[in-house]
């Protein structure tokens, strides 16, 4: 993966990307590109390829075919579970980033105290080690560790599926707040179309086996100003889209009729 | 430095909390007298009269020497399967072969009793320190082996991912990853290796030696003192229960505190 310095032109390109599993195609001609300040998400069933795509692009994985070019500043990346380390505590897990980067102790654990009351957590919990920590708490905690380092591009991967409704909504909303900053530019990963629909410019639909993106959505209106009405009306529209319908409710087919109950709940 | 003032610091309360294991030994030294009313002096002396020979003993210039004679042939096992336990164990852990191929020779090791041991290394050693030493590296040297072995081994890959995705340096990496998973698995087993020196020490120094804590128990035995023999065992369970319940507890209690 290249890493290019040039603070002017941040952006992430994908470029006739393929990935293999041993003989397994996971991923055929992957092209996109991700500008600053966009908010990019992938949907497709799981297990379509998704999360090797962002690990590809994260520079977790390495490239084997095609290109993967990243000349943001700094990036950092929030996982479906909150893999918090079990050994620190909260405000020794929020500042692991920072501290990485070099900044010092003391200013590192300022950083994270701040960070930490804006997501939720409170005073008594900073000594706090995971263990005793709730699941939405670890996922707050994990969030923080994130966005502390303020990366200029964010990966996230499903962060939001274990999290119940009141929670989900309260961390989207933070994650919009620096959005409509034009402060965060984030490639997001999920299976949630009206998650994706309430924080994406851009939506790519990713098919399985082997991963291909077959379709791309566009939405104009800023972040802040989607209504949930907004969003339920979208949904509606997208689930009508013929390769929408290919690609979640007829090929694996277990996968399909789990999406396709979440989204009738939904609606 | 932040870490040893905790340490110290909650001291105090740990010793205070001692209270309910000096009741369970004051009702065991209980039970011990009424033996020794039922079974008479021979089987089982009186526990105040086992405490005055190891108070007579604790004056003995030859009981001190037997005492250090046996610490050191403690420490001293117990310091080469430290060191080439914890390395070795690592470095299998670090390759797969290696943990597979190393898997049965440490079962041979486990099982093997020391006191076959014993046997082979006074064929080999003769009678003397390097039979005990010998005996001891071999019963605590596996313990600390699987402990390091499994602490690499199991280290989780979704955490190891996420430290890459920070960026860590690798000494970063070093302390804040791999260096306390490790330790929580290889500080326990250093625990029971060296509980398990100082009782094996004692066991070779009864078959092997001339000098020592384990020779003074097979001459208490010769004499069929049984009140020697008792306050021997006393000194050897009182060193014991201090490293134990005075040094390590406190200090694992401080590095285990994020565990479950």
């Amino acid at each position: 993966m290249e890493k290019l310095k040039r603070v002017n032109s941040e952006e992430l390109i994908v470029n006739s990307l393929n990935h293999y599993f041993g003989f397994t195609e996971i991923l055929e001609d992957i092209n996109f590109t991700l500008k600053k300040g966009e908010v990019l998400s992938i949907v497709g069933p799981s297990g379509g390829g998704k999360t090797t795509l962002l690990h590809l692009c994260a520079g977790l994985l390495d490239v084997l075919e095609g290109k993967v070019s990243n000349s943001f500043v700094s990036s950092s990346f929030a996982f479906q579970e909150s893999r918090l380390l079990p050994w620190k505590n909260v405000l020794d897990n929020i500042s692991l980033g920072l501290i990485a980067k070099g900044v010092k102790k003391k200013e590192a654990i300022k950083r994270s105290k701040e960070i930490a009351l804006k997501f939720g957590l409170e005073e008594n919990d900073f000594e706090k080690f995971p263990k005793d920590l709730s699941g939405g708490m670890k996922q707050r905690v994990s969030f923080a560790r994130a966005l502390v380092v303020n990366p200029s591009l964010l990966f996230l991967d499903e962060p939001f599926s274990a999290l119940d409704i009141g929670l989900k909504q309260e961390l989207q909303n933070l994650l919009i707040e620096r959005i409509s900053k034009k402060e965060l530019t984030i490639l997001f990963i999920t299976h949630d179309l009206m998650e994706a629909i309430r924080l994406s410019d851009k939506i790519l639909v990713l098919k399985a086996d082997p991963g291909q993106i077959v379709k791309e959505f566009i939405y104009d209106l800023p972040q802040d100003q989607r209504s949930d009405e907004y969003v339920y009306g979208e949904s509606a529209k997208i689930l009508k889209d013929k390769d929408i319908i290919e690609t979640f409710f007829l090929s694996p087919f277990r996968d399909n009729a789990k999406a396709c109950m979440n989204l009738e709940m939904k609606l | 430095m932040k870490f040893i003032i905790k340490l110290i610091k909650d001291f105090p309360w740990f010793l205070w909390s001692g209270w309910g294991a000096i009741a369970s030994i004051l009702l065991f030294i209980a039970l011990w007298d009424l033996g020794n009313q039922i079974y008479g002096d021979l089987v089982l002396p009186k526990p105040l009269e086992t405490f005055g020979v190891l108070l007579s003993m604790l004056n003995d210039e030859q009981v001190h020497s037997d005492i250090l004679t046996t610490i050191y042939r403690a420490s001293n096992g117990f310091i080469i399967s430290f060191t080439l336990g914890t390395l070795l164990g690592l470095l299998a852990g670090l390759f797969a072969t290696a943990s597979i191929m190393s898997r049965p020779i440490v079962t041979i090791l486990v099982g093997m009793p020391p006191i076959a041991w014993i046997v082979l290394a006074m064929i080999w050693f003769g009678m003397g320190d390097m039979t005990v030493i010998f005996t001891v590296v071999v019963a605590s040297f596996p313990i600390i082996f699987v402990g390091a072995l499994q602490g690499t081994r199991t280290l989780d890959g979704e955490l190891k991912e996420m430290v890459d995705s920070f960026d860590l340096p690798w000494w970063q990496k070093f302390t804040n990853l791999y260096f306390p998973h490790i330790f929580s698995y290889v500080f326990p087993a250093w625990v029971s290796a060296l509980g398990m020196s100082w009782k094996i020490v004692v066991m070779a120094e009864l078959l092997s030696t001339s000098d020592g804590i384990g020779a003074a128990l097979a001459i208490a035995r010769s004499h069929l003192d049984t009140a020697s023999a008792l306050a021997l065992v006393t000194i050897m369970i009182g060193t014991l229960l201090f490293l134990e319940y005075v040094i390590l507890e406190p200090i694992k209690r401080e590095v285990e505190a994020w565990r479950n």
